[in-house]
């Protein structure tokens, strides 16, 4: 994980139709330029709709329902983002989304998985094969079959409505993420462990003391993606939180657009909307943009041979 | 003596393994087998959270096979959804990280905006996607019309609302992509300098080398496609809601709607119950064909 994703010289790659010394010959051009075309044309394809969400987020009514369409609206409204966000509690929503969701989420994957994955590479003991097989098997099990006998468990215990249902399983660790740090645990030497056994440290002292300092690397992916996973979540909220109150982020932008659907008379609408969700997925641009070396070489841990 | 001190020891290292993984454990008890467990029982219940559950035998199964038109039509639109997603996903995510492994000038700018639809949540992708394809003020259907050509109605249509989820599910492989990229990385060049000896162009290295590599990344991601694919919910649920005229109505959506708009819990466990094992089997058929198409290394 920390080896960088393209150490190959780009000479060897095997695309590669290069000779340093002999000029290109036509039909090595051509290929060239269908290679960009096709790039850029994929990569606009990924930018533009988010570049319309936030260009559509500047504009009046007038704007967005005009024939061509506006690329780069003037006047722009930026007063849509402020209006837009107070038009509901999104504040509240967000902080919904922050304390009562994800930072909790985080920290029990985080920590739960890690003790598990230890348990599933540091230890050697019979059956840890067997049930580590167990446990990515569960990966196949959708939500969506848990779902409705989960429901009736946590109404039962009645946390409906509350983030009990979302925050406490996530104690209990995520196959995903036990995966991923146990495929980085077992890259450790066993020397280190081995050497602090013999001092006398207990094994929760090596995982806490050895194992995870060293792995800064693996948890910062596990953490960043179970953040990203909770704050992106809605069907887990649209399940279990029905006070408005209580909302996520997700579940106020839905809300919001409900109240467009229903009364379509309501001024900027799609602007707000957008406004919105643009401010909805800026945190994760954010964490994108500063993390996203980490981010993709942890994902691509996860198709890693056994 | 020693055996006995041995057997001591290997004992302890049981416990200590299990204690180490009793979070995963109880959760898995807790979280999957109780419910998994549960809901097989009130599948042959009826039970509106509200009264007892009443045992009708196999009653969910009949109404939903005898009785109920719109699980009949749920039923092909989920096949004809996954069929298509899975695959299509697949193949979209190869072709991207293909086209990222090949020498390119800024690599890790371009991975990076083709991986970035994945992060985003859901409800913006949905929204976003939503006002696009809009058939009056959509920003693709205006530039169609700037071009002279008709409006298509891409979510309001029956016949194109799922083709329209479809291409949405394959703009968005930015995982499965990165996944392949990074297996498309640990091809040993030594295969393709052997096969460009022996006077292999581009296509038949591609074709002979880079696709049998990857087999068993590709029989990875198949399998979360279909997963992903037959539980599928928050895009149908905001873009489509269903609709239209029930063209969306996926396994998932329809689940959800007994569950929790119809309270009918006993007949949604029949549904959950009978995704799983769709799922099980799917996944076992997939396994069961890998012999034949997936190439595990020389090792194993």
């Amino acid at each position: 994980m920390t080896a960088q994703v393209s150490p190959i010289p780009s000479s060897r790659q095997p695309g590669s139709r290069t000779n340093k010394r002999r000029p290109w010959t036509v039909g090595e051009w051509i290929a060239e330029i269908v290679k960009y075309t096709v790039l850029i044309l994929l990569a606009i394809s990924f930018v533009m709709p988010f570049y319309w969400m936030f260009s559509s987020a500047l504009k009046n009514d007038a704007q967005v329902y005009v024939a061509p369409p506006i690329w780069f609206p003037n006047p722009a409204y930026w007063n849509n983002f402020p209006d837009a966000w107070n038009s509901q509690p999104f504040t509240q929503y967000m902080l919904n989304t922050l304390f009562l969701y994800a930072i909790p989420y985080t920290i029990g994957t985080v920590l739960s998985s890690s003790i598990v994955a230890y348990g599933f590479s540091r230890l050697q003991w019979k059956w840890r094969d067997t049930l580590f097989y167990l446990c990515l098997a569960t990966m196949m099990v959708p939500f969506q079959v848990q779902m409705v006998p989960l429901f009736m468990i946590f109404k039962r215990l009645h946390w409906i409505n509350t983030f009990l249902p979302l925050v406490v399983p996530a104690f209990f660790g995520s196959p995903y993420y036990i995966f991923m740090l146990r495929q980085f645990f077992r890259t450790i030497p066993t020397e280190l462990s081995d050497s602090a056994r013999i001092d006398g440290a207990s094994e929760l002292d090596i995982l806490f003391r050895i194992i995870l300092p060293l792995s800064r690397p693996a948890l910062t992916v596990v953490s960043l993606l179970a953040f990203i996973g909770a704050w992106n979540d809605y069907l887990g909220p649209l399940v279990y939180v029905h006070d408005q109150s209580k909302f996520v982020l997700a579940l106020g932008v839905e809300s919001l657009r409900r109240t467009f659907t229903f009364n379509s008379t309501i001024a900027n609408a799609y602007p707000y909307l957008m406004a919105v969700s643009t401010l909805v997925v800026l945190p994760i641009i954010i964490i994108f943009f500063f993390g996203q070396r980490v981010f993709i070489e942890g994902i691509s841990m996860t198709g890693i041979k056994e | 003596m020693n055996r006995s001190l041995i057997k001591v020891r290997s004992q302890r290292e049981i416990l200590l393994g299990f204690l180490f993984v009793s979070p995963w454990l109880i959760g898995f008890l807790l979280w999957t087998v109780y419910p998994l467990a549960s809901s097989f029982y009130y599948s042959f219940t009826r039970y509106d959270l509200l009264r007892p559950a009443v045992w009708i035998g196999l009653g969910n199964y009949i109404e939903l096979f005898t009785e109920d038109a719109t699980f009949l039509k749920v039923i092909g639109n989920t096949l004809y959804y996954v069929l298509l997603s899975a695959p299509l996903g697949v193949v979209s995510a190869f072709l991207m990280a293909a086209l990222l492994n090949t020498k390119i000038a800024a690599r890790p700018f371009f991975r990076a905006i083709f991986f970035f639809p994945a992060i985003v949540p859901s409800i913006v992708v949905a929204m976003v996607w939503q006002f696009l394809l809009n058939t009056q003020f959509g920003l693709i259907n205006s530039l169609l019309q700037g071009l002279g050509l008709p409006v298509i109605p891409f979510l309001s249509s029956p016949a194109l609302a799922k083709p329209s989820l479809i291409m949405i599910y394959m703009w968005a492989q930015g995982n499965a992509m990165v996944i392949f990229l990074a297996t498309l990385q640990d091809v040993p060049r030594t295969l393709y300098e052997a096969a460009e000896l022996d006077g292999a162009n581009a296509f038949q290295k591609f074709w002979a080398i880079t696709i049998p590599m990857c087999t068993p990344v590709i029989l990875f991601n198949l399998i979360m496609g279909f997963i992903d694919g037959f539980q599928s919910f928050t895009l149908p649920w905001l873009i489509t809601g269903g609709g239209p005229s029930n063209s969306t109505e996926l396994y998932g959506l329809y689940l959800y709607r007994n569950a929790f708009e119809y309270l009918r819990m006993g007949k949604a466990s029949a549904l959950a119950w009978m995704l799983f094992i769709v799922i099980v089997f799917f996944t076992f058929i997939l396994f069961r064909t890998s012999a034949r198409w997936v190439y595990y290394g020389g090792e194993k």
